[in-house]
């Protein structure tokens, strides 16, 4: 029987899980975002406060000094963080989920009584041997694949796929073999077993992360988003709790539906995504597509002169937006157009950036208007009364090939038709080929015109020739 | 132990669906903090760590639950203030027009 402390424990726990619900649901709209996350915070301080209050814990001290250091590193890092380092802040935030379970996994197999889920001689129950084991597992999976995927978006390491042969094949065996070991770990339950898996786990999420290009990082990101979910569930699993169950499970539906976004924004299979490489003969395809074509190339002063006499103008950010850190000085632009009686807009693929909605957090920090900006299939229609596109820091979000070439790599994928607008202006360091390695025609076409240069510097030189 | 089990995993089959259901609402603009702070909450695994902390003594037990503390801390506060600097910066078109 449940004593009543139990019992308000539980519906402690479940106030918690409905506030975590009600702070995903707050951010159907930005107004409403803002109280979801108090919510959200809300339900956290309920379920710790809760928690602490069980009569068997009293090291009130030890407990006081972990939340102080989190708190202080915390805030922080979130206090400092440059808005264009989010992805990399995020999957370092996953692998702390991850590294936290492995952790929590860690102390309730060494005091499995302590936890409940031993009976008096120690022995582990079966069923919390397979919760337990696969949420170790699914947690150092999340720490170490979240680790490669911080040092490549931070640039640590280069975003290019690493490949090697035999690798799914490698991936393969290490996965039967955690798979054995758990099966393995329900018969006998020694520590070789657990900490053995729990390596294995580590290193496959190396290995699951090395060949995935710098651009499907958005879809690694929400990957690992959902991986640290189903984490949490499995040791929710393990420990009985409720709320720790519900929250893992709307954490990994939601990375989940992130992931399937992403994919769909480049129409391609998870699987195709997972698997990598994508990318890495990058050089082979442009060797044959790039004959020397021309190229109409212009100057700050040209695409003043064209923006200001149009009437409306897209703009189409891209990644290498948030290489040069060009959203405010293109917020300032905006601006100067809209001065000059120019209609402003902006278009968002779905896969802009490196992470889902990334772009849109830029343009947010630079103080641009959400409701000036659209995504992709709210927009489309609209170029082909634009007098101009303004690709800046875009490529094959804007190729056309994908409409119309089998061949290409990224047929299928949907784009942004600028080619349908009067003027298209191209913000670009060199000619060089996006990620996909495809060659992007629009660049030879008669209303492209090419603007060479870093795309802050360039942003700010036709803010000059504007004002 | 088995009804409980079953219990369970009602409770996480019923909470795969509200999850779908509401994060399909969320707006594609605010996918980013969706990130963040799903990244916040996932960190309730604090409560696991706090039940390996609890006891009085000394365990390897109660260290590895003091360092998950730490991070899973770290990922709550860290997590749910730079959501709320995200959600600040977003605004209607009226207000920065004028700047």
């Amino acid at each position: 029987m449940a004593s009543f402390h139990e019992n308000l424990t539980a519906f402690a726990y479940l106030v918690a899980a409905v506030l975590f619900i009600l702070a995903l649901r707050g951010l159907s709209s930005p107004e409403s975002s803002r109280r979801g996350n108090t919510l959200g915070m809300i339900g956290m301080a309920i379920a710790i406060i809760t928690t602490v209050l069980s009569p068997e814990i009293t090291s009130y001290g030890w407990i006081f000094s972990a939340l102080a250091i989190g708190a202080v590193i915390g805030i922080f890092i979130a206090r400092k963080i440059a808005m264009t380092a989010m992805p990399q802040l995020v999957a370092a935030f996953h692998s702390l989920v991850g590294m936290a379970a492995v952790l929590v996994a860690g102390a309730a197999f060494s005091n499995p009584i302590g936890f409940g889920i031993a009976n008096a001689a120690g022995e582990i129950f079966i069923a919390s041997r397979i919760e337990m084991g696969l949420g170790v597992v699914i947690g150092a999976i999340t720490f170490s694949g979240s680790v490669i995927a911080f040092t490549k978006l931070q640039g640590l390491v280069s975003g290019r796929p690493i490949v090697f042969g035999g690798q799914h094949f490698l991936n393969a065996l290490i996965g039967l073999l955690i798979i054995g070991l758990i099966v393995y770990f329900c018969v006998d339950q020694s520590a070789w077993i657990f900490w053995s898996m729990t390596a294995l786990a580590f290193l496959i999420g190396v290995l699951l992360i090395i060949p995935i290009g710098g651009a499907d990082m958005p879809v690694v990101v929400s990957m690992l988003n959902s991986y640290s979910g189903w984490a949490a569930a499995g040791i929710g699993f393990t420990l009985h709790n409720n709320a720790l169950i519900v929250t893992g499970a709307l954490v990994g539906s939601s990375g989940a539906i992130l992931s399937y976004i992403m994919c769909k924004g480049m129409n391609r299979s998870f699987f195709n995504v997972i698997l990598g490489g994508f990318g890495a003969d990058a050089t082979a395809a442009t060797a044959t597509a790039g004959d020397d074509k021309p190229v109409k190339q212009g100057s700050a002063e040209d695409a003043a002169f064209i923006m200001k006499n149009a009437g409306s103008v897209i703009i189409v950010p891209g990644y290498g937006m948030a290489v040069a850190q060009a959203q405010h000085a293109l917020r300032e632009m905006a601006d100067e157009l809209k001065r000059a009686d120019v209609k402003v807009s902006y278009a968002i693929h779905p896969v802009a950036g490196r992470m889902p909605g990334h772009m849109n957090v830029l343009l947010a920090e630079a103080n641009v208007p959400y409701d000036e900006v659209f995504e992709l299939d709210d927009i489309n229609n609209e170029f082909q009364t634009a007098d101009v596109a303004f690709v800046i820091g875009a490529n094959d979000v804007t190729n056309p090939a994908a409409k119309t070439n089998p061949q290409s790599p990224i047929f299928g994928m949907p784009i942004l038709e600028v080619e349908k607008a009067r003027t298209v202006l191209f913000v670009k360091r060199s000619m060089a080929s996006g990620y996909s390695g495809v060659e992007n025609e629009l660049f030879h076409r008669d209303n492209t015109m090419m603007l060479f240069g870093d795309a802050k510097k360039m942003v700010e030189s036709i803010v000059k020739n504007i004002a | 132990m088995e009804t409980s089990f079953v219990s369970q995993l009602s409770i996480f089959v019923l909470a795969i669906f509200v999850g779908y259901y509401v994060v399909w609402s969320v707006t594609p603009a605010l996918h980013t903090p969706l990130m963040a702070v799903t990244n916040a909450i996932s960190s309730v695994i604090i409560v696991g760590a706090l039940i390996a902390v609890g006891p009085e003594g000394m365990s390897l037990s109660k260290v590895l639950g003091f360092v998950a503390m730490v991070l899973a801390a770290i990922n709550i506060f860290g997590g749910f203030t730079v959501t709320q600097r995200m959600l600040a910066m977003y605004k209607k078109k009226d207000k920065a027009g004028s700047k």
